[in-house]
């Protein structure tokens, strides 16, 4: 099994190669946002170094969102039009899932946050049990006062914080969470490709095995079917939706 | 030995149509996809940028797909990618260089970088065998306004451009003051045929030369339309706190014909200045019946050999970045994997 595995979610561009279970290449850079010029170069550059031939690759692993909605689509075009061109399957893995993946083995609740502006985050609750990830809270964009609040909820003695978002929110977060908690270090606190291809070669081998696509609520789909999981509208059809709101409350 | 003919892949999504098509050797159209997002952008009243690329990642693959099995060919036929990367909006241009720069690298195809602009000057070539350089283009859509002197293939001169809003914007614009709603184009050139054009007298703006604008010296070529845009807007007023009813086809009428008269005239002025006997249109808004006539007008008075695209190669389409990307193909001009979007791009930059 060959994995090209692609992220632009985030200010982190970063590509991996995943050859059973070796992981051949990886290529992190978070520096500035410029994926747009970069990302292509870091594969070639993988592809060379790992003297990867193409066209034996089995599928393209490219996280699906949340994230920026340029970087999830830079990510995503290029992942399409290696699809399309190698005649190759996408696995797409949520952007939460990867980060959480990074955390492999702890016994913590592991709570990835992005900083999803508007004083949000992009953010899910996962634990490891039995080496296998487990999602206790799907991702989703709240407030972190909402997010504390839930976590306060669940299961576990600490909670183990990672992503972009805790830069911006750890001193709102230590005076919110009565919990025990923690902040990850540099290696694991942002997205990384060898999670995201870890996680896709796991998800491809069961559901390629038991013919689940992404239809049936797996991770496999087409290339021309992938697109991103933004997880948030276009401010454009959230405005338009709350001026519908607006008239349908007004009384006949 | 006969020489091998040039087939390229082209890719537009510099906006919000989604576009393939497959160009032979520049003027052989083997296929042109299409795929418009109009209906979702009419429900906003123009095109939303977010919106846009959402749309086009969704639709790119198929778009491709399609364009290349309605051409009868594989990626192994093709010799070379062309790609939209400016001018237009930033985050519907990456969709398309992004898809354009995967595909390159997993096969190996050369890339190539074309300008939006060139695309659409490039479209004339498509049904006219026997138009060459140098000609004067008169370029009209939703963004862009140029009068352009193509000295030859990829050497262009800006002669004028708009300073202010886009033809097509100001369309977009007064469609909307006048209840016809997006676009404006096709609605005030359909409603303009049952007005009276001399209804009303709108202004045709005159500019002069900007002192110092390096890219259009001493030019009196460039365009306003905002004026005329405002003086649209005020005249529907000063009708309505009089208590006038409005004649929507006159209005449509005499506003349309303001544009086209500063269009037509400008082109002319051109033609005259740098003794040019051939003129072309291009763009979104060179299918508007009313400038084609007015053009065609003017052009058999002079004696200027006129050509216009066909409306399919006049909107946004990928088959004009087709044609473009042969003659940079036959000047050897390739991008690499770091080819970037480039939102403000200049005619004639590289």
């Amino acid at each position: 099994m060959k994995i090209l595995a692609i992220d632009s979610s985030s200010l982190t561009a970063t590509v991996a190669i995943l050859e059973d279970d070796r992981l051949t290449a990886e290529y992190t850079v978070t520096n500035k946002k410029t994926h747009s010029q970069t990302l292509v170069p870091m594969l070639e550059e993988i592809r060379k170094m790992a003297g990867l031939e193409l066209d034996k690759t089995d599928a393209i692993a490219v996280t699906s969102g949340p994230g920026s909605f340029t970087g999830l689509r830079i990510g995503s075009a290029t992942a399409k039009g290696i699809g399309l061109a190698l005649d190759k399957p996408i696995i797409a893995v949520p952007t939460l899932e990867v980060l959480a993946m990074n955390a492999w083995g702890t016994d913590m609740i592991v709570c990835p946050i992005m900083d999803a502006r508007r004083e949000q985050v992009y953010t899910g609750i996962y634990r490891f049990k039995d080496g296998r990830l487990e999602t206790l809270t799907k991702g989703c964009a709240i407030a972190v006062t909402g997010l504390c609040a839930m976590l306060e909820e669940t299961d576990g003695d600490k909670v183990l914080f990672l992503g972009d978002g805790v830069p911006v929110y750890r001193e709102l977060i230590d005076k919110l969470l009565k919990k025990d908690h923690c902040y990850a270090p540099a290696h694991m606190s942002r997205q990384r490709a060898g999670s995201l291809a870890v996680l896709a070669g796991m998800y491809y081998e069961e559901e390629s095995a038991a013919g689940i696509s992404a239809k049936d609520g797996g991770h496999i789909e087409s290339a021309a079917d992938h697109r991103p999981e933004y997880l948030r509208k276009s401010q454009a059809e959230r405005e338009r939706s709350r001026r519908e709101s607006l008239q349908n409350e007004e009384p006949e | 030995m006969e020489d091998k003919a040039i087939t390229i892949l082209a890719i537009e999504s510099s906006c919000d149509e989604t576009a393939a098509a497959v160009v032979k050797d520049g003027r052989l159209v083997m296929s042109n996809i299409i795929s418009s997002q109009i209906d979702i952008h009419t429900l906003y009243g123009g095109v939303v940028p977010e919106i846009a690329s959402r749309k086009h990642i969704e639709r790119i693959n198929r778009v491709i797909e399609q364009a290349l099995k309605e051409a009868g060919v594989t990626l192994h036929d093709i010799d070379a990618i062309a790609v939209t990367y400016g001018p237009g909006l930033v985050g519907a241009l990456l969709v398309g260089v992004a898809e354009a720069k995967a595909i390159s690298f997993a096969t190996g195809i050369p890339l190539i970088g074309v300008h939006h602009i060139e695309g659409h000057i490039c479209a004339a070539y498509i049904e006219h065998e026997d138009l060459k350089p140098p000609f004067i283009s008169l370029v009209v859509s939703g963004g862009h306004t140029h009068l352009v002197r193509v000295r030859d293939h990829g050497e262009y001169e800006i002669l004028g451009r708009t300073r202010d809003d886009a033809a097509g914007e100001a369309f977009d614009k007064v469609a909307r003051a006048i209840g016809l709603g997006y676009p404006g184009g096709p609605k005030i050139d359909r409603v303009a045929k049952e007005g009276n054009a001399g209804a009303i007298e709108f202004p045709r703006p005159k500019l002069r030369p900007l002192a110092g604008d390096q890219n259009s010296p001493g030019s009196g070529y460039d365009f306003s339309f905002s004026g005329l845009k405002s003086a649209v807007l005020n005249y529907l007023n000063s009708e309505k706190m009089a208590g006038r009813d409005i004649v929507v086809a006159d209005v449509a009428a005499s506003f349309q014909k303001a544009v086209t008269d500063v269009l037509t005239e400008h082109a002319m002025n051109a033609v005259k200045e740098f003794d040019c006997d051939v003129l072309s249109l291009a763009g979104g808004v060179a299918s508007n019946s009313a400038l084609r006539a007015s053009v065609k007008e003017a052009c058999d008075a002079a004696g200027v050999k006129l050509y216009c695209p066909s409306p399919v190669f006049c909107t946004d389409n990928a088959a004009m970045i087709g044609v473009a990307g042969y003659y940079e193909y036959i000047k050897g001009n390739f991008a690499d994997l770091s080819l970037n979007a480039v939102p403000d791009l200049k005619l004639g930059q590289r």
